[in-house]
């Protein structure tokens, strides 16, 4: 399988990356060539083979569902490009 | 003592309990070699004032007989691991000053056992990359250089940093994540010993995530021994991250020098890959003799899925980066570029604080998980790592203690030589590592050799899932047969 130009955009929309018209044709060279690296996969029958969900043998553990931390705006805020008291501020969202 | 940074870490643990050095001089003498060494590139961040504090409170400790196993030991931490109060940035722009409320699971047991942070090395841009050359500080120069030459090599990847920084005398030992080879390629590169543990052996709580079911924290040092002394700090079970393993961490140290006699070590013939040097191919073969002289057994194994591993590899990896990676979207941390509505905001931030590695692989993650590919693409690669591991857990059920192949498939090449044209032959680079992160099994490199020109070359063995302790028995056995720890040349100086 391989990427048309369309679909480079439509990738980059999805990942919420901004691609310049000039980068298209790049990426697109690029992602066809990564993506005709990992073609070799379909030469193995796997129809009977379990998809791997964890290479070590262990149950997921389950926690107490109680408060463990909280209570620390400017720890959390710190770093924040930009905030208002106790918030983040982001473009308007809501119309 | 003549020169306090060419100690190893045991020696200079052994001297700092003896009170024949003191934590500050020990200190001191690593700022002034890494301050001497800019040209390296391989800190992106130094700590001195910090340094100097936690040296005092180590000689402190050290005076009343106190003390934890790593105390007054000066270390470099990759720039992935949060680090409470000191930038932490992935080497991305993304990150631009963040600067975490918060300390590493890892990190925070180095300190606990009072290790002393000389401060932050530099890696590939979110540990993407087998060169160091997309971190968003620059490349790292590999303290060696080719006989006769004076062309720039690149210290592997994505820790070039961590391998530049333990190979030069910057630090007595370093912390590194391995995705796809990230400890062990570089520690092949520059004649060091680099170990990934067990996926599960080391807590990933406050490590930035790349891949988050192949990510897995290790160190750095020039001895086996030091290796074994440094990861008995970082690993053990942590309840903030649900894979990290409930077991007992054993006493590492005491695995090194144990008798390898009567292990069978496995040499997988899939691995003896076209177009491989006769020089690696040559050490290869010493290896399995130092081995045999040891009194192992060597026998010949096969790995049928081996050269499937990397294409594997290559789908999973970016398709889990691209969800792991969805947090930067200039909101909480980090740089903002703003836009005419929220996700403009998002797109222009994420396009202007990625590099072209990440976002390529972003990319990629994001087109095998969309709908109608995901069964096609990561459901796939998903079943081919189920067989990859299962060839290991057959050798291993069949008798083999463990796996010894090439670290890498050439020494350190040279910066710019890679990947320009077509991502994935940089990606090949990784073909003798890549597998050991699909199976989650541990893995260590040992320097084993030089190239005709004079280069590090590494071996690496491969174990049974936590039994690091094998692998620092057979890997004493290298390091003591092959003799190969060496001191590059001071060029940067």
């Amino acid at each position: 399988m391989s990427v048309d130009a369309a679909t480079v955009r439509r990738v980059a929309r999805l990942a919420r990356i901004a691609v310049k018209d000039d980068e298209v044709a790049h990426l697109q060279g690029e992602l066809n060539a990564i993506l005709g690296f990992v073609e070799q996969l379909g030469a193995l029958d796997v129809a009977d083979v379990p998809p791997m969900t964890s290479v070590t043998p262990m149950k997921t553990p389950l926690r107490a569902d109680v408060v463990t931390s909280g209570g620390e705006p400017e720890k959390v805020l710190a770093n924040a490009p930009v905030r208002e008291g106790d918030f983040f501020v982001v473009p308007k969202v809501v119309e | 003592m003549s020169n306090l940074t060419d100690l190893t870490l045991a020696e200079a643990r052994d001297a700092l309990k003896a009170r024949k050095i003191s934590a500050v001089e020990l200190a001191d003498a690593h700022i002034q070699a890494m301050e001497a060494a800019r040209a390296l590139n391989a800190y992106v961040l130094e700590t001195p004032d910090k340094a100097r504090d936690m040296a005092r409170a180590s000689d402190e400790r050290l005076a009343k007989g106190q003390g934890g196993a790593l105390e007054g030991i000066p270390l470099g931490i990759k720039d992935m691991f949060a680090t409470e109060g000191v930038r932490t940035t992935a080497c991305s722009k993304i990150l631009d000053n963040f600067t975490p409320a918060y300390e590493s699971t890892v990190t925070s047991q180095l300190w606990r056992d009072g290790a002393v942070m000389l401060g932050k090395l530099n890696n590939d841009e979110f540990a993407m990359g087998s060169s160091n050359e997309t971190s968003a500080f620059g490349p790292v120069a590999n303290p060696w250089k080719a006989r006769g030459s004076d062309a720039v090599l690149v210290p592997g990847g994505s820790s070039g940093g961590s391998s530049a920084a333990v190979a030069a005398r910057l630090c007595l030992g370093a912390t590194g994540t391995d995705t796809g080879g990230s400890i062990r390629q570089p520690a092949a590169f520059t004649g060091i010993v680099g170990i990934k543990p067990t996926y599960g052996r080391c807590s990933r709580w406050g490590t930035v995530a790349f891949a988050s079911s192949l990510d897995q924290a290790g160190p750095f040092a020039r001895t086996v021994r030091d290796s074994a002394i440094l990861l008995r700090s970082m690993a053990g079970h942590d309840a903030k991250d649900s894979t990290s393993v409930d077991m007992a961490v054993p006493d590492y140290e005491a695995a090194v020098g144990r008798s390898v006699k009567g292990l069978r070590i496995g040499v997988p013939k899939e691995y003896r890959v076209e177009g491989m040097p006769a020089e690696i191919e040559a050490l290869w073969h010493q290896g399995a003799e130092w081995l045999k002289a040891a009194g192992a057994e060597i026998v010949e194994i096969s790995l049928p899925h081996t050269k499937y591993a990397l294409p594997a590899y290559y789908i999973v990896a970016p398709a889990e980066a691209s969800s792991n990676l969805a947090r930067y979207d200039g909101v909480r941390y980090g740089e903002r570029v703003s836009g005419r509505d929220v996700i403009e905001m998002y797109e222009n931030t994420r396009a202007a604080g990625f590099g072209a590695e990440v976002k390529r692989r972003i990319m990629i993650g994001t087109y095998v998980l969309s709908a109608g590919y995901y069964d096609a693409y990561y459901v796939r690669a998903q079943k081919v790592r189920t067989l990859i591991k299962r060839d290991f857990d057959e050798a291993f059920a069949a008798g083999v203690d463990a796996v010894l192949t090439p670290t890498t498939p050439s020494p350190a090449f040279a910066a710019g030589s890679k990947g320009s044209a077509d991502p994935v032959e940089m990606y090949l680079n990784d073909i003798f590592t890549v597998t050991v992160n699909m199976a989650g099994l541990p893995g260590i490199s040992v320097p084993a050799g030089f190239s005709a020109d004079g280069l590090p070359l590494g071996l690496q063995l491969i174990g049974r899932p936590f039994d690091e302790e094998t692998l620092f028995a057979t890997g004493q056995v290298i390091e003591d047969s092959a003799n190969a720890l060496a001191k590059p040349q001071e060029w940067w100086r």
